[in-house]
């Protein structure tokens, strides 16, 4: 059951910088944590974040087992043109996630 | 009137408390091999290539003493133009303490705006953060902030 | 263990044979005692990783199930207008059982009795997403738990429960939320312990987890052996410290260290 929430504004004017938030649902596991039996409990983590907007790569992260669970992540953007935004998660354990929110600009 | 448990009992307890939750592996919390210097220096050597490194332009937010070492909201910006012939292409995160010496890389471009990127991290000690941005010239800027953090009054053992 | 030896004995040394109870107009919410960080990690929605399990709760609510092949919504219609105010009056008296439930023993009895379906582990990401669900459903309202007269004497064994010194640093739970909140342990401000924000997300835990997982937890931090989920005592310890809190607002999912 996972779920993506996108913060980002449905209308902004031509030039407008915009934040965009993300908050997408993983436990992070770090890959450092033991089982009461010794054994490692293995890392499993989104490792790379992209976004992509009317196609156009616009963001990407890459993300290592100190970004906390649940991952947010904010960045800006220049309105230029309404369209659409593409967001994009993966990592270990063949985790691949999509979200994607349209904006109008005027 | 409660019996005195022992470390063992404790664990049991750990344990038969883990066992109700979602069949989940009793997990305990064992401090591993802290990340060194050398190895947050190597770590941004692999980023700079060597170049120069200069203090500033870089802000990074943090609180100064955290509420909670496993969820820190943390805002890094470069004050520096976006434009397309002058602008910050990457930032990257670092710190002194935790296993690995990496928080995350950020790659932007001039369509951003703004270079400003907020996230949530994860401490395991009081320990030094480090932020360095490359601009597109080619150049490193960077800021270093010292952060406390300290550990949970109550702890659970298991997940 | 993370308790400095001063600490304890100071709290063991404060006399009291009653706490004294906070007087209404000075009960505070978790919330106020979080550093802005915090607070503005719950002030928003899409900030609020709380509200992660919110949304998987609200798919989960229109999902028919069970061998009775119902889903909540199938007697509950939309959630948003058919659970308004429940959990703010949670946990309430069950006639068939004769004594109070909490909102997770209340979700799991519909599953078995309506929807023929195997209840859900205290816990598990399906439980906790629903109990959010329903619990987000009684933003702002003011709680009102505990007004009715068959739940007197469950309410007065809560309060028992929560005066009763326990474990092997011999606290009770009112030596710091009745009579040393708003004073730190461990770097941690103390707070006056109303449940207003449940199911929360917990930054210690990484994750949302019940009241019972916190009521657990501090019973583990002081050395006494926690009550198993589901145990008659914590549901009259959430009874007594719901009623507790009545006429605080509801702000579930909140966000706490």
């Amino acid at each position: 059951m996972t779920s993506a929430l996108i913060n980002v504004p449905a209308k902004a004017k031509r030039g407008d910088v915009i934040e965009i938030k993300t908050l997408m649902s993983h436990i992070m596991e770090t890959g450092y944590r033991h089982t009461a039996a010794g054994e490692v409990v293995p890392r499993d983590i989104i490792t790379s974040f992209a976004c992509r907007f009317n196609g156009a790569e616009i963001f990407r992260a890459d993300l290592f087992p100190a970004i906390a669970a649940n991952p947010f992540i904010t960045f800006f953007t220049t309105a230029t043109e309404s369209g659409k935004f593409e967001f994009e998660w993966v990592g270990d354990q063949g985790f691949s996630e999509t979200a994607s929110a349209s904006i109008t600009v005027e | 009137m409660q019996e005195p448990a022992d470390t063992s009992r404790r664990q049991f307890l750990g344990l038969a408390g883990g066992a109700a939750v979602l069949g989940a592996i009793p997990v305990v919390t064992v401090r591993p091999a802290e990340a060194t210097p050398a190895m947050l220096a190597s770590a941004i050597q692999n980023v700079t290539g060597g170049a120069a490194v200069r203090t500033g332009k870089v802000k990074l937010d943090i609180p100064p003493l955290v509420e909670n070492g496993n969820t820190v909201p943390m805002t890094v910006t470069v004050a520096h133009p976006m434009a397309p012939e002058d602008h910050v292409r990457s930032i990257h995160v670092f710190n002194e303490k935790n296993p690995q010496p990496n928080i995350g890389n950020f790659y932007l471009g001039p369509h951003n705006g703004r270079a400003q990127v907020s996230t949530r991290i994860r401490l395991a000690d009081s320990q030094k953060i480090v932020a360095i941005a490359k601009l597109s010239d080619g150049s490193f800027w960077s800021v270093s902030v010292d952060v406390v953090v300290t550990l949970a009054a109550c702890t659970e053992d298991v997940i | 263990m993370r308790f400095s030896g001063a600490i304890a004995v100071a709290l063991l040394i404060a006399n009291a044979a009653f706490a004294a109870e906070i007087p209404q107009a000075e009960r505070r919410s978790g919330y106020s005692f979080m550093k802005p960080d915090t607070r503005a990690m719950q002030d928003e929605d899409t900030a609020n990783p709380g509200m992660l399990w919110v949304l998987d709760g609200e798919a989960l609510w229109k999902r028919k199930l069970g061998a009775a092949n119902k889903a909540c919504a199938d007697c509950h219609d939309d959630g948003r207008t058919s659970m308004k105010g429940v959990a703010a009056r949670y946990p309430a008296f069950d006639h068939a059982a004769g004594r109070p439930v909490d909102l997770e023993q209340r979700i799991n009895s519909c599953r078995s009795n309506h929807q023929q379906a195997t209840p859900l582990p205290f816990e598990s990401r399906e439980l906790l997403a629903l109990t959010a669900f329903v619990a987000r459903q009684s933003q702002g309202a003011a709680i009102e738990t505990g007004g009715d007269p068959q739940l007197a004497p469950f309410v007065a064994k809560g309060r028992e429960l929560y005066t009763q010194r326990q474990g092997q640093l011999n606290l009770a739970c009112a030596n710091c939320h009745d009579d040393n909140w708003d004073k730190k342990l461990a770097g941690s401000a103390i707070t006056q312990g109303h449940p207003t924000g449940y199911p929360l997300y917990r930054l210690e835990w990484q994750s949302l987890g019940s009241l019972q997982r916190r009521l657990r937890a501090c019973m583990s931090g002081i050395r006494a052996q926690a009550y198993d989920y589901g145990a008659p005592e914590l549901v009259e310890l959430e009874l007594y410290l719901m009623s507790r809190a009545r006429g605080m607002a509801m702000e579930a999912p909140a966000v706490r260290p």
